[in-house]
């Protein structure tokens, strides 16, 4: 569906996009995770066609986003970070206007214009002028414009930015229920977000692919390694921690007080799950035990290990 | 050509959406109301042999208007496009370059025929109510009117140049005011170059619209403005077309 090699983009003397390839094949939705700043939106642009790259290729749909752009156009539903609308049209107006626009046969317009109305919600304010509608409902008229010709691939910027979680949620759900019709592409710096949405996570950053998996390989990549939460009364902390040193597969142990109760942060090597011998430990040492246990790891430390550190968020 | 229509007809709507309009056609109805006040009383107390149109089409009261309504129809277009971002969503539609600027420059063409509608009527009531034709001859009204659409041709294009230099309406207003006035004090410098024949003058005649509409509202028809207003805003518009390319390439 998308096909993109060794795809630039430089504006003067700053490379915003630098050389990616990837694909994304039918039915997929594909996520797009980056600090800011990084190239996402700049690589969409240039899939929508909005932008020319530098150099490299890219084609959605077979078509060329360059040479055969306006083929390739017909094929995407883009819906920008901002979503720019016609704040003096009716919402119902501005969706038969775009759906014109892209091509939609004049019999069908009202049929379409209905259509993505109820997909996202908007009946009963689709007579309403869009400078008077809330953020949630503009998004969802900037998605409702997105998917109005039924486009093979949906490109979407930070679809859920600047919501309410309650909005937050309704999108969601919208962009669930659409996977079964389109290619969706999208990128968002909500790292629980990638991990209910899509299906395939591309770590971008400093316009450069750090990372392309599925989320629970990226995760298992990290997997292995990871950290065992142990919190106990112990007589004498540091001592305890020593002696939890020894342990098979403890790399490093720290720990903080929190009333009488310690909680010590137990480092573990990749393979290794020392849970079970803690316990033995614990019961040896007559320790009373509040918690043990293995926090999973998300995303959100794969995109800070890729990314290099929590400071870019 | 469907999609030159849809996007003519957003044009057209959305010029009628904004209150500015109605500001400038109650600004224009005013000023030309007046306009034609002035002609009736100059034509009562001269003997000459003007007519109504040429008095109405060839005073200072015509001009001004005309010179200011080109910025407030234009400076929107593509500024305000540019500026909230649509301009994303509009370029990534399946439309072509040409039609986006051909569309807006039709657009704003339609409304500067608009606010000229109203005059014709003034023309009928005069002879309505005087028993004396406005014009001398038929010529006269199609030559007139006719200058008026080649002048709003050229004027609104330039208009449309300026609004995509810019995200910024006024910096589009002021471009286009200054780009007319400067057209028009070239046609003035023919009013300080006294001697006929003089070489200068003769050049300054070319560019000027007041000469040309002196001319025109005669019913004298000089094929050389008509060449100088079409090809010169096609010029223009072929400028804009670069220039709208060249910098949501480099955005």
């Amino acid at each position: 569906m998308v096909k993109v090699e060794q795809l630039t983009k430089r504006f003067g003397a700053v490379t915003a996009v630098d050389g990616i390839d990837f694909t994304v094949e039918k039915g997929e939705i594909v996520g797009f995770l980056g600090p800011n700043g990084a190239g996402k939106s700049t690589t969409m642009r240039m899939l929508a066609g909005y932008l020319p790259p530098t150099s490299g290729r890219a084609s959605v749909a077979g078509f060329d986003i360059f040479s055969q752009s306006l083929k390739a156009r017909e094929h995407i539903g883009y819906l920008p970070e901002n979503v720019p609308l016609y704040l003096d049209m009716r919402v119902g107006e501005f969706l038969r206007y775009r759906a014109g626009l892209k091509g939609v046969p004049q019999r069908r317009l009202t049929e379409r214009v209905g259509d993505v109305l109820e997909m996202c919600g908007l009946d009963e304010v689709g007579k309403k002028i869009i400078g008077q509608l809330s953020k949630g409902f503009r998004q969802r008229v900037g998605l409702a414009d997105a998917m109005i010709h039924e486009p093979d691939l949906l490109i979407l910027d930070e679809p859920t930015i600047g919501l309410d979680p309650n909005q937050i949620r309704l999108v969601r759900d919208l962009i669930r229920n659409l996977r079964r019709h389109h290619t969706i592409l999208l990128s968002t710096h909500i790292l629980p977000e990638v991990e209910m949405l899509c299906s395939r996570v591309i770590i971008i950053n400093k316009g450069r692919i750090e990372a392309m998996d599925t989320p629970q390989n990226l995760r298992a990549r990290l997997g292995q390694a990871g950290h065992i939460l142990f919190d106990a009364i112990v007589a004498d902390p540091r001592a305890a921690a020593t002696d939890l040193r020894q342990l098979e597969g403890v790399q490093a142990v720290s720990h903080r007080r929190d009333g009488d109760w310690t909680i010590f942060t137990i480092e573990v090597a990749p393979d290794h799950d020392p849970r079970e011998a803690l316990f033995h430990h614990a019961t040896e040492n007559k320790w009373r035990v509040r918690e043990i246990s293995r926090p999973p790891v998300t995303l959100e430390r794969v995109f800070a290990e890729v990314t290099g550190g929590e400071e870019n968020f | 050509m469907r999609r030159f229509f849809i996007l003519f007809g957003r044009e057209v709507s959305s010029a009628f959406h904004q209150p500015l309009a109605y500001v400038v056609m109650c600004f224009f109805l005013v000023v030309t109301g007046f306009n034609f006040h002035a002609g009736v009383s100059l034509l009562n107390h001269s003997s000459g042999t003007t007519t109504m149109v040429e008095a109405f089409f060839n005073t200072v009261y015509f001009w001004i208007p005309l010179v200011l309504v080109f910025p407030l129809i234009t400076m929107r277009v593509f500024a305000e496009e540019s500026k909230m971002g649509t301009l994303e969503t509009l370029m990534t539609a399946p439309v072509r370059d040409f039609q986006v600027v051909f569309a807006k420059f039709a657009g704003c063409l339609f409304f500067y025929v608009i606010l000229w509608a109203p005059s014709l009527l003034y023309f009928s009531a005069f002879g309505a109510v005087t028993g004396i034709d406005a014009a001398g001859a038929a010529g006269s009204y199609v030559g007139a009117y006719a200058m008026l659409l080649l002048m709003g041709c050229l004027f609104t294009a330039i208009g449309c140049l300026a609004s995509a230099l810019t995200d910024n309406q006024i910096v589009a207003a002021v471009v286009c005011f200054s780009a007319i006035l400067c057209l028009f004090f070239i046609g003035l410098l023919a009013f300080f170059i006294p001697a006929t024949g003089n070489a200068l003058r003769e050049v300054t005649y070319y560019f000027s619209p007041i000469e040309h509409m002196m001319d025109f509202s005669r019913g004298i028809f000089d094929t050389r403005p008509v060449m100088f207003y079409l090809s010169s805003t096609i010029v223009v518009l072929f400028a804009t077309f670069h220039i709208f390319q060249y910098r949501r390439w480099k955005a």
